[in-house]
């Protein structure tokens, strides 16, 4: 890593043009906390680093016409630390409160945990079952992709090398909907997923479900979104039987491997039972909020 | 290759450095200022050793490139004591024998000060999950956690 510079434009544009123009691999910055791990094993030589924290409002939250917009490099600390997106996404603040240490909360991104494309990143399948759209700036301009376009596979993404995230819009909040994210670890912090779930869902004055979304991490190369675990639940209330739908499409979608967290069987059979106690928890959210 | 000129402040001080990029901000602290109390234990912000606080938010030095400290306000170990007058927690750390081999206490200091800031009284389980990023291989953690409410209480002016 003898050739690597490092700058830190304070515009899309600057950043765009140092990405086009760097002669091997540039590598963008937010919080670090997954590039300079990487940087320190050899796992990655970039030759540029463009951090881009120095531009105007890539972090920090707001609120656009009763919408969330969160910047992509907004540290998981300031994300937990408003009251109003927890209320809003309780399921997303958590699923990103989960990622590392208090340490690792003081700098790690959403954009980060994403682009890094780990199968088992926590905050990507709250934020899938958000319906969270990413804000991509690059050389051809802005484009708006949901957030589930973003990964291809371990550790690759579709994003262009002069292309990054700016911000992620969440879309505007229904009455009572709420999310939940559940990850199963063998202890009870510091640990990488064995399975994620990830469950938003909306429901009527009756309790009837009228809208969910289901998505799975760990469990395959990317996030999966699980389209029949939303429609069992979708037009009835949240009963054992709807429960049961849901276990088995879950388990149905997965696609996982054994590693030293799990094998196949277990992670199966975990999501099935992470997805059921994740929806029960939105379920019961939703209840509450109006 | 081409050296970066950083300016910051390191505990309330105004310092100046020039770093390669690749180069984190533990690096610079330890090799360059000679800041020797954050300790590097596995430079992958698995272990809590260098932890510092940056503009007040705690993070791990090591996870940090040094030119990214420009402009910040860090504050280290060295900066918890005043003059010959030891931090609380240092002070109670000392007390309660929070410690073994010491490696870890520079981090677990820093972050213990972080928690303290935000919450002045917090429960034994909070205390716990906030220090989930500072591995101590020696004392099993229960004396840095009575430590650290030991000296909350005392920092609240509450009668023990």
């Amino acid at each position: 890593m003898s050739a690597l510079a490092y700058t830190a434009p304070s515009s899309v544009e600057e950043a765009v043009r140092a990405l086009a123009g760097a002669s091997g691999l540039a590598k963008v910055l937010s919080g670090g906390t997954d590039l300079l791990v990487q940087l320190r094993s050899g796992r990655t030589r970039p030759s540029l680093i463009v951090d881009t924290k120095k531009i105007p409002g890539i972090s920090g939250i707001r609120e656009e016409n009763g919408a969330f917009v969160i910047g992509a490099a907004t540290p998981g600390a300031v994300i937990g630390e408003n009251e109003a997106l927890a209320r809003a996404w309780p399921g997303l603040v958590e699923a990103t409160n989960l990622i590392g240490s208090t340490q690792v909360q003081g700098r790690a991104s959403l954009a980060g945990n994403l682009c890094n494309a780990s199968p088992a990143a926590d905050s990507v399948p709250a934020l899938i079952a958000a319906r969270a759209i990413c804000v991509v700036v690059g050389g051809n301009g802005k484009r708006e992709v949901p957030v589930e376009s973003i990964c291809t596979g371990p550790g690759r993404t579709s994003l262009a090398r002069d292309e990054f995230i700016i911000e992620f819009r969440l879309p505007k909040r229904a009455p009572r909907s709420a999310d939940a994210y559940l990850r199963f670890i063998p202890r009870t912090e510091m640990d990488i997923a064995v399975v994620g779930a990830a469950v938003n869902l909306t429901r009527d004055a009756a309790g009837v479900i009228t809208d969910a979304r289901v998505v799975l991490g760990a469990v395959a190369p990317t996030a999966v979104i699980v389209a029949d675990a939303a429609s069992a639940l979708t037009g009835r209330k949240l009963d054992d039987a709807a429960l049961g739908s849901l276990d088995k499409a879950a388990r149905a979608a997965c696609k996982p491997i054994s590693d030293k967290r799990g094998t196949i069987e277990y992670r199966i059979k975990v999501a099935g039972v992470m997805a059921r106690r994740a929806a029960t928890i939105a379920y019961e959210r939703a209840g509450k909020s109006q | 290759m081409s050296k970066h000129h950083v300016l910051t402040t390191i505990n309330g001080e105004p310092t100046e450095f020039l770093c390669e990029p690749q180069l984190t901000l533990l690096d610079v602290l330890r090799d360059e200022l000679r800041l020797t109390g954050s300790k590097e234990g596995c430079s992958s912000g698995d272990c809590g050793a260098c932890s510092v606080t940056v503009d007040g938010r705690l993070v791990c030095s090591c996870l940090m490139l040094a030119v990214e400290a420009e402009g910040k306000s860090i504050q280290t170990v060295e900066g918890m004591a005043t003059g010959h007058d030891l931090h609380p927690l240092q002070q109670k750390f000392l007390e309660h024998a929070a410690l073994q081999c010491g490696f870890c206490t520079p981090g677990v200091l820093v972050a213990s000060k972080a928690l303290l800031e935000r919450n002045p009284d917090p429960t034994e389980t909070e205390v716990r999950y906030w220090l989930a990023g500072n591995l101590c291989r020696c004392t099993g953690y229960d004396k840095i956690v009575r430590a650290v409410m030991d000296a909350a209480a005392e920092m609240r002016g509450a009668t023990p």
